[in-house]
């Protein structure tokens, strides 16, 4: 199971997905391509590496599905693959939704205590000067 | 909009030492109102977990050094249930517990910290959960919450607007 439901997708897809992500020059490979298909020539003109080392990143890239090859027979543009892209999005959406989502219903739930404790006249502010009910509610910040 | 970036500012998740995952938010309301709704049922059960389809359906808090604490949680894909023991309760600010998922997805009992602390009239929660091993902790983290996770998550937010721009 994943962690509370924050979804349910392939855990070894997610897995591959990062761990392509995790390198900063497969990161600028997916920028670039997020501007339109590239060859590898093309690809390797912004880094200091080799072509070859960029073809190996671009294997990784393949692997996790992240990118593909087009049909051109001689320049093998590769392409942006955006579906796990969008599935990983999704699942760190998904998890920060889950606590920020709970967070914002503790926001109603606290402004809720507070407004009783007011109307109980038991703020944390010693209620000395005018009537309770007058008071500014609870803003004293 | 504006809701969205306060949020994102005001809610953390950092890696402490390496077999911790920590969580920072601030809410806007004095320490012992925050530590109530985090600790008694009738209040918890109205937002831990709670959003679209989520309802928490088992909610036991047994406060005490010793005592148990259970959540369920059912959703559009069945019921999911944790629980854990309490290890030290100071009250309102803080709280040591085990975490147990009762279909596990990670090895071993995770420890939760939860420290309470009251700025002017504002409460600053960080909630650690402390894994078993690194390697566990990783794991955790593989899926979905490091730092790196964090960039490449800002490198996938310029891929996919760009992706949009060009539909």
């Amino acid at each position: 199971m994943e962690p509370l439901g924050y979804g349910r997708i392939s855990a070894d897809r997610l897995d591959a997905t990062f761990a392509a992500l995790a390198d900063p020059t497969r990161r600028a490979i997916l920028a670039r391509l997020a501007s339109g298909r590239a060859s590898v020539t093309q690809l390797t003109e912004p880094f200091v590496i080799s072509q070859a080392a960029v073809s190996k990143h671009l294997k990784v890239l393949e692997r996790a599905g992240l990118i593909s090859q087009g049909r051109d027979a001689q320049r093998r543009p590769r392409r942006l693959e955006a579906k796990p892209l969008a599935e990983a999005t999704s699942w760190l959406e998904r998890y920060r939704e889950f606590w920020e989502g709970s967070f914002q219903h503790l926001d109603v739930v606290l402004d809720e205590l507070k407004a009783i404790e007011r109307k109980r006249g038991r703020t944390a502010e010693p209620k000395k000067r005018g009537t309770r009910k007058r008071q500014k509610r609870g803003d004293h910040r | 909009m504006k809701d969205t970036v306060q949020n994102t500012e005001s809610f953390q998740v950092t890696t402490p030492s390496d077999r911790e995952i920590a969580m920072t938010r601030v809410f806007d309301a004095p320490r012992r109102l925050v530590f109530d709704a985090w600790t008694k049922p009738e209040l918890l059960r109205r937002w831990l977990g709670v959003r679209a389809g989520w309802t928490m359906v088992v909610c036991e808090v047994d406060l005490k050094v010793g005592g148990a604490y259970r959540y369920v949680w059912r959703g559009p894909a069945g019921d999911m249930g944790m629980g854990g023991v309490f290890r030290e309760v100071v009250r309102p600010e803080r709280i040591v517990s085990t975490e147990v998922f009762d279909d596990p997805w990670y090895a071993g009992e995770a420890v939760d910290t939860l420290v309470m602390v009251e700025t002017g009239g504002k409460t600053t929660v960080t909630t650690t959960v402390r894994y078993v091993s690194q390697q566990v902790r990783d794991a955790v983290l593989a899926s979905g919450m490091s730092r790196g996770v964090a960039e490449s998550y800002d490198v996938l937010a310029e891929v996919l607007s760009s992706i949009a721009r060009e539909a």
